[in-house]
């Protein structure tokens, strides 16, 4: 049986639980509000509210999901609330009252994904700002309004969404109108609600679902021996001395909220948010992003240049394997059936390292990278003590670039030294052309990633003009 | 006034196809959709999908008991593939079973067997192949090679623009129970339940009047559910038919994104002339459209493109050719704008080169060629109430063009890393259906004796807000609470032979034919009126909620009136029908008077270009629109936005790609990217022409759906003036769309 609390209902049902939870809200509960566009979690039209217990079981704490990619198992022991759960009656809640007032509903279609992704920023977001609205929608595309005038609901909702600066408590969220009284008592109910792991002896592994979904949906849905790790809750983000361990089944998000992880790895929001949108990255597991084996997967190349060491457990046993030996062939990794990644460790940038991630896609946000690239550099007395590169999208594996970093250990950060080492890179990639761009535009963009993150790092060191061909004359 | 139906949308209580609570014992339906580009000798064996359990029926060609023809405009599109196979995506079988997954595990089953035939995927190979959808069109105006001749300045060049996938957020859809009497209500997510209708009966064999289409509103349509929104329902209704039980078809989206046809392709030929002052004097253009495998509506798409092939621009000569060419993709439909943005792309590309080898701005040429008062458009029309020249000041009354071009200029000279590129869009939009028997509306209006209001037209909601305009129109007809007011569904049997949502021309046809119904109304109640209160019928008026006499309020109201009217036995329902003056045009002649009127508009756009990854932004957008006299700006504000957006899209990241075989390759919402919330412009700034607005535009506030979309082509030639400005090399393209591949590669050309 999975237990959870549907808006203000609780629910037990023995529903097949790896169908979506979308089909489970809208077929099962007959709730419309809800809707299908995309089912790959790149529209934002099913975006429901999941809230679960803080780890201090003090309070509830909410964030959004894309429910087309994702298993009805998930939602056991949570409250998932959908459009429907933010109705208040007899009249709109506050959020709803700005995107009304703004013309920003057109069709009607992606709406109640916004108001929900919206609500989501007023249950969080401590600081209010435009870009954390921004981060909350980021994941919702609207085909009518040009989101001109999403934009102005949601600069009203940022506006009056605190008080003093400061987010509104739920109590207050309440009285303002954003949310339906019934919030307050969901706390104790979670607390009441079996809080037991769901466990299913199954060997194939879901996380959140965001790829397994998009790919074979159907599969899953008559598969019987799955196992739903993501309800085995546990510390996801530790970091002690100069060593970061994240479990495999941490989610991208528990990474952008870490503070400490944001402290110690500098712009690391700002290269996350190129990774997927806010809903997204509530679900999407850094493990998952591995095993998937994509050659352009976003956080495998992000921990390629941090060197990362994977601990893969069998049952009781484990072993340690280099991310970078990780990858074997296209889509082929060293992993067993039998095994998942448990633990990912690697250390943090110092005082003298310096790290850099590069995304370039067709679309900025929520794309798949054309190629991405991302690199470790100590740097000593002027000269790199050590050097850990990585770049997608050019070969049939996430490339750590072995030969390109063998060579410029030991080097000068110049001009003369990263032109040389370009052309060693461009021995070791090998892109091939395919909807997302041609080997030639490929192979020229990872040459310009390159050099990015050196203008980036070294802008003493490494002048525009001296590395990048202008053609002709300036005007 | 709101979106009427914003409390709806905003609680997810708004009721789409899908939502519909579907009735007891309804079947599930998904479509088998051909693999292969081109084959003949077709064979479907359904032995084992047919046994497969829960599976009611699995509808084939030989199944229709009418005609295998879904065509519009020609008759050469089946429902099912019979014999032969023309694109990848055609609908071979449909499949019926208890549940849609059901359905689609059957639909695995069946086996498909095929002599294939060469594909062809480019408007030019078909013309090389004589591979055409019908005859040629063009239109003259001048003498163009006797101009050409004297020309100071002659530029010729080719151009591509890329298709565009419309992604409304809802699929297409359907649904049909069967009624008593052999008839069928169909439930569609259509812009023309007219069309739905036609083709079903003719499918099934049955009269019109056996088939009811119901639309409640569309999850977006663009274009995309004009006339491609037909074979879903009619397949429901043909399963219905059959089995006596409802169906329900909802097209998943990649069944949605493979089956249906795109914004054309367009590949053409420029050849422009110019005197001494930029004077554009001659013009000549060949459009090979990419129509797809059958003709859907390219004829009447291929006829816009010619209409709007010289913009805002005055030139008096002209030959302008297009040619509907017949290619192995699925046929290619209406999206926003319907061949004309195609049209224009071609003269701004003309413009753009003359202006790089003349090395001036390529505004220069704009300005010096827009269209005044009285000048002849290559069909024939006499230009009047011209606002190109009127949009245009007011933007430079606002922001000095030259200055920000010196801006853009200075910071190029100062900064190598990003460039900065700017370009105007100048736009001129012709209202009405090109086709002019199209160009008429009913609307049907029912005062209930308790004063409450219902109203149908033939507009079909799909997010333009139409209904909250025809809701605008009834309560300042009647002068009333608009509460009293409600806009019912778009349905066949209440509003007969309507002309599908589209040409941006709806809300002026439906709400001039509902203004005529309330007007006749207000007579009827005014003779009531005079009578109760014993005054001169030229005495009264209605006003908010009230009857006036002499300029007085008196005790009766208009809850009372209209329940006296009732029990005088005075008809409370009307039915109003308009047909738009003074439009008339002569296809043989190719000339004529075929708009009622145009739309004017002018965009100023600057982008900054990141030199080192190839990528680039949207700085501003600043635009003055002809809105006529708006008579809802928030809604008409809104249409500007999202057509501006939809511009932007289909001229910078939005990829249309198939290869070889006619296999569409960004058949996902993760290869075929939309612009999001990050994509637009960090400053859009849109003003209202002051204007008094236009007698055939309802309420003079003009249309509004179209117009606005192609402002993005300006983008495009924003983002290469950046390139320029960073390599001197670099050689102007007219390949849409501007993806960052295209900036990168251009950059660093030699």
């Amino acid at each position: 049986m999975i237990e959870f609390i549907l808006n203000n209902k609780k629910i037990t049902t023995d529903a097949n639980k790896s169908m979506t939870l979308v089909d489970f809200i809208r077929e099962n509960r007959n709730l419309k509000g809800t809707k299908i566009v995309c089912r790959e979690g790149d529209c934002g039209a099913c975006t429901v509210l999941v809230g679960q217990l803080c780890r201090d079981k003090k309070s509830v704490s909410y964030q959004t999901i894309t429910s087309c990619i994702s298993p009805l198992a998930n939602a056991h022991g949570k409250h998932i609330v959908t459009v429907e759960g933010l109705n208040i009656a007899n009249k709109l809640n506050q959020v709803q009252q700005y995107l009304k007032d703004n013309y920003a509903s057109q069709c009607g279609f992606c709406t109640p994904g916004f108001v929900v992704a919206m609500i989501n920023y007023c249950l969080n977001a401590d600081s209010k700002t435009e870009e954390q609205m921004l981060d909350a929608i980021s994941g919702n595309i609207c085909r009518c309004t040009g989101y001109v005038a999403i934009i102005n609901a949601a600069k009203k909702v940022v506006a009056e969404s605190k008080n003093e600066g400061k987010k509104l408590t739920l109590k207050q969220l309440i009285q303002h109108g954003f949310i339906p009284a019934y919030f307050a008592d969901i706390f104790e109910q979670l607390k009441s609600l079996d809080q037991i792991p769901y466990v299913v002896s199954g060997q194939e592994i879901i996380a959140g679902g965001t790829d397994l979904y998009v790919q074979q949906a159907d599969t899953l849905l008559q598969a019987t021996n799955l196992r739903y790790i993501l309800q085995e809750q546990s510390q996801t983000v530790a970091i002690e001395d100069n060593e970061c361990s994240i479990s495999g089944i941490a989610k991208v998000s528990d990474l952008f909220d870490s503070e400490e992880l944001n402290q110690r790895i500098p712009h690391l929001r700002e290269y996350l948010r190129l990774l997927s949108s806010e809903a997204i990255r509530n679900m999407a597991t850094i493990g998952g992003n591995f095993v998937n084996a994509s050659p352009i997967g976003d956080m495998s190349i992000f921990l390629l240049a941090l060197d990362a060491q994977l601990l893969i457990a069998q049952g009781d046993n484990s072993r340690t394997v280099a991310l970078k030996d990780f990858f074997l062939d296209y889509k082929k990794i060293d992993i067993k059936k039998d095994e998942s990644i448990a633990k990912i460790t690697f250390s943090l940038p110092n005082e003298n390292s310096y790290f850099h991630f590069e995304k370039v896609s067709k679309r900025k946000h929520l794309d798949i990278a054309t190629v991405n690239s991302a690199i470790l550099i100590k740097y000593e007395d002027n000269r790199i003590t050590n050097i850990d590169l990585s770049v997608g999208g050019v070969a049939a594996i996430p490339k750590y670039l072995v030969n390109t970093c063998q060579f410029l250990k030991d080097k000068e950060i110049n001009s003369a030294t990263l032109l040389q080492a370009i052309e060693i890179m461009n021995q070791e990639i090998s892109p091939i052309s395919d909807v997302r761009g041609t080997a030639e535009y490929k192979r020229l963009l990872a040459n310009q990633l390159l050099k990015a993150h050196f203008i980036k790092l070294f802008p003493e060191q490494i002048i525009f003009e001296e590395v990048v061909t202008i053609v002709g004359e300036a005007s | 006034m709101k979106n009427i139906d914003a409390n709806g949308h905003v609680r997810g209580e708004s009721l789409f196809i899908d939502d519909i609570l579907t009735k007891q014992h309804t079947l599930h339906a998904a479509v088998l959709a051909s693999e292969i580009g081109h084959a003949k000798d077709l064979k479907i064996d359904i032995s084992r999908a047919k046994q497969f359990p829960g599976v009611e029926k699995i509808l084939l060609a030989s199944d229709i008991p009418g005609e295998n023809e879904i065509g519009g405009i020609l008759l050469d599109e089946p429902l099912l593939a019979e014999n032969e196979i023309h694109f990848q995506g055609q609908p071979l079988a449909v499949i019926i079973a208890e549940t849609e997954f059901i359905a689609k595990q059957a639909r695995k089953l069946i086996k498909v067997t095929f002599c294939m035939l060469p594909v062809i995927t480019s408007a030019k190979q078909a013309k090389q192949q004589g591979q055409f959808i019908n005859d040629a069109r063009s239109f003259y105006l001048g003498d163009v090679s006797a101009s050409f001749a004297n020309c100071k300045y002659v530029y010729e060049d080719e151009t591509f623009s890329n298709g565009q996938e419309h992604l409304y957020l809802e699929t297409q859809g359907a649904y049909a129970e069967k009624m008593e009497n052999g008839c069928i209500k169909i439930m569609s997510s259509t812009q023309g339940p007219t069309v739905v209708q036609r083709i079903a009966a003719r499918v099934l064999g049955l009269a019109m009047h056996k088939i009811e289409v119901d639309v409640t509103r569309l999850g977006g349509g663009f274009g995309g559910k004009e006339d491609q929104a037909t074979p879903w329902a009619v397949m429901v209704a043909l399963a219905c038919n059959h089995l006596n039980r409802p169906v329900k078809l909802i097209l998943d989206r990649h069944d949605d994104l493979k089956m249906t046809g795109k914004r054309h392709p367009y590949e053409s030929q420029f050849k422009i002339g110019l005197d001494e002052n930029y004077k554009i004097m001659a013009l000549e253009i060949e459009f090979l459209q990419n129509s797809g495998a059958a003709a859907d509506l390219s004829p009447a798409i291929a006829e816009r493109t010619l209409f709007h092939a010289t913009n805002s621009y005055f030139i008096p000569n002209v030959k302008t050719t297009v040619h509907s060419c017949k290619t192995n993709l699925p046929p290619n439909t209406a999206f926003r704008g319907f061949g004309g943005p195609q049209g224009m792309y071609v003269i701004e590309s003309a413009i753009a080169k003359a202006a790089n080898h003349l090395n001036i701005p390529a505004w220069h040429i704009q300005h010096a060629n827009l269209l005044q008062d009285n000048d002849t458009f290559s069909y024939g029309q006499i230009a009047q109430q011209v606002k190109a020249k009127d949009t245009w000041d007011q933007l430079q009354g606002n922001i000095n063009i030259k200055s920000i071009q010196d801006f853009v200029n200075v910071f190029n000279d100062y900064n190598i890393e990003t460039k900065k590129g700017m370009a105007m869009m100048p736009i001129c939009f012709g209202i009405s259906f090109t086709n002019t028997p199209m160009n008429h509306a009913r609307a049907l209006v029912h005062i209930y004796q308790d004063g409450s209001v219902g109203i149908s037209t033939g507009a079909v909601e799909m997010g333009q807000s139409v209904n909250t305009k025809m809701l605008q129109v009834a309560a300042q007809t009647f002068s009333i609470d608009p509460d009293l007011i409600k806009l019912e569904t778009t349905n066949t049997t209440r509003v007969a032979n309507t002309s599908p949502s589209a040409a941006s021309a709806t809300a002026d046809l439906n709400g001039k034919a509902l203004l005529k119904a309330c007007n006749a109304l207000v007579e009827r109640l005014k003779h009531v009126a005079a009578d109760v209160l014993v005054a001169g019928v030229d005495t009264i008026e209605l006003k908010d909620g009230w009857v006036v006499v002499n300029q007085v309020k008196s005790d009766l109201d208009w809850k009372e009136l209209v329940f006296k009217a009732f029990w005088q036995r005075v008809c409370l329902t009307e039915n109003g029908h308009y047909a738009t003056p003074t439009i008339k045009f002569d296809k043989s002649k190719e000339k004529g008077h075929p708009f009622a009127y145009h739309v004017y508009g002018i965009a100023l756009i600057t982008t900054t270009v990141d030199c080192l990854r190839g990528t680039y932004k949207i700085d501003s957008i600043d635009i003055v629109h002809d809105f006529g006299k708006s008579m809802n700006i928030g809604v008409d504000l809104g249409q500007v936005e999202g057509a501006l957006a939809q511009g932007i899209g289909w001229m910078t990241m939005e990829e249309v790609a198939y290869n070889d075989e006619g296999r569409l390759l960004s058949n996902t919402l993760s290869t075929y990217k939309i612009p999001d919330v990050f994509s637009i412009a960090e400053d859009i700034n849109i003003e209202a022409l002051e204007t008094e607005g236009h007698d055939l535009a309802i309420f003079k506030s003009k249309a509004v759906g179209e117009p606005p979309l192609m402002y993005g082509i300006g983008v495009y030639f924003a983002i290469q003036n950046a390139i320029k400005a960073f390599n001197p090399n670099y050689k102007l393209k007219f390949h849409s769309p501007m993806t960052p591949e295209k900036v990168m590669m251009g950059l660093y050309e030699k």
